[in-house]
């Protein structure tokens, strides 16, 4: 897994690569809350995940719940069909705030 | 939570034979069982169904032949391989085989403590969407003697997925539930496959669910496999033998009710 942390103009964006589980999901874990605890809304890019298990979905939960508690915007953007498949499985495309693009996280902090 | 696959089969077994004494249990099987699919091995009761998966799962040491699971050889690998190739298996045994002394969530969640460093709270979600999965959120905190035969059966099958297997074995899903309860749980067997990606082999003599649920089924008798196919191909069959565990009728209910007790008694 790969997983690379940009600042953008208002957001961190999180760009993931690769198989996340059980081996890489605390490095996922550990990026995520670094950016909320900072106070930074978030967006997680999945565009390039090849492969996400339940540890790896279980950072993203953990993460929106961070998020929520503490009133900032979080995302996951271009998710890729094998991410998608899992979170359908686990009625989780209902909860998280879903973008195709960079552009429709920016218009939500405004 | 589909993994990466280097071949189109998940186990490969060769020319399996399994002695006990002088007694022959399984005698010369050959299969292959396909990546993302599911295989029923179906048999009456001392068929071989059970010592056959045993051997897949490295409990029981074949007398000859291989078997080839994710890449490691089971039949003649050590310990250490064994161990490694189970990690990536889950197991969900006929009477759920939960530790009575701890809930539900600790039942599931006994796996993650032993084999990785999560934090517990991912532990704890990982938890709830596994208990979730198999629609058993309300149930984290019971203990095993508060549960249905088919809760039960629903915990052991959230707890053998619960580190996200390529492959689940799941011996005998349907037994002992009434038809809508084992309904649920075809279903629920279906949704994981499609979901997850998982291979799934599934050992039962249940027709009903045997029907439902698989991609590939594998008739034993006998210690013998004696047909493999799609269940399409397996219903027009025309070995005798299948025909007959096909049409396998339930008792006939009693009509001549002397005529019985005459039999029972010999009429005395």
């Amino acid at each position: 897994m790969e997983c690379n942390v940009t600042s953008e103009s208002g957001f961190d964006l999180i760009k993931l690569s690769g198989e996340v589980d059980l081996q890489f999901s605390p490095q996922l874990r550990e990026k995520i809350l670094g950016c909320l605890k900072a106070g930074h809304p978030l967006l997680i890019d999945l565009a390039k995940v090849s492969y996400i298990d339940s540890s790896g979905i279980a950072s993203l939960v953990e993460g929106f719940q961070t998020a929520k508690t503490s009133k900032l915007q979080y995302g996951l953007l271009n998710i890729s069909s094998t991410a998608m498949q899992v979170l359908t499985l686990t009625r989780l495309d209902k909860i998280f705030d879903l973008y195709s693009s960079t552009d429709q996280f920016k218009q939500k902090l405004q | 939570m589909s993994g990466n696959t280097t071949t189109d089969k998940a186990i490969t077994i060769r020319n399996l034979v399994v002695d006990y004494g002088p007694r022959r249990i399984l005698n010369g099987i050959n299969l292959e069982i396909p990546n993302g699919q599911i295989m029923v091995i179906m048999g009456q009761s001392g068929a071989g169904k059970s010592t056959l998966l045993r051997c897949i799962l490295g409990l029981k040491k074949p007398t000859s032949g291989s078997i080839h699971m994710l890449g490691t050889d089971i039949a003649t690998a050590s310990r250490t391989d064994i161990y490694k190739a189970r990690k990536q298996i889950g197991v969900a045994f006929q009477g759920g085989a939960l530790f009575s002394s701890m809930t539900v969530a600790e039942n599931i969640q006994l796996a993650l403590h032993e084999h990785t460093n999560l934090d517990e709270k991912t532990i704890q979600i990982m938890t709830r969407i596994k208990l979730d999965m198999v629609n058993m959120l309300e149930a984290e905190n019971l203990m095993p003697s508060e549960l249905s035969g088919g809760m039960a059966k629903r915990a052991a099958l959230a707890r053998a997925i619960i580190m996200d297997p390529k492959l689940l074995f799941f011996d005998e899903p349907s037994s002992g539930l009434d038809p809508s309860t084992a309904a649920e749980l075809d279903q629920l067997i279906l949704t994981l496959k499609k979901g997850m990606g998982m291979t799934i082999v599934v050992v039962t003599h249940e027709l009903d669910s045997i029907f439902k649920i698989a991609d590939h089924i594998a008739v034993m008798k006998d210690g013998n496999l004696i047909e493999t196919g799609t269940p399409q191909q397996i219903i027009a069959s025309t070995n005798p033998e299948i025909q007959g565990m096909l049409n396998r009728k339930p008792r006939e209910t009693i009509v001549d009710t002397d005529a019985h007790l005459r039999r029972l008694t010999g009429g005395f």
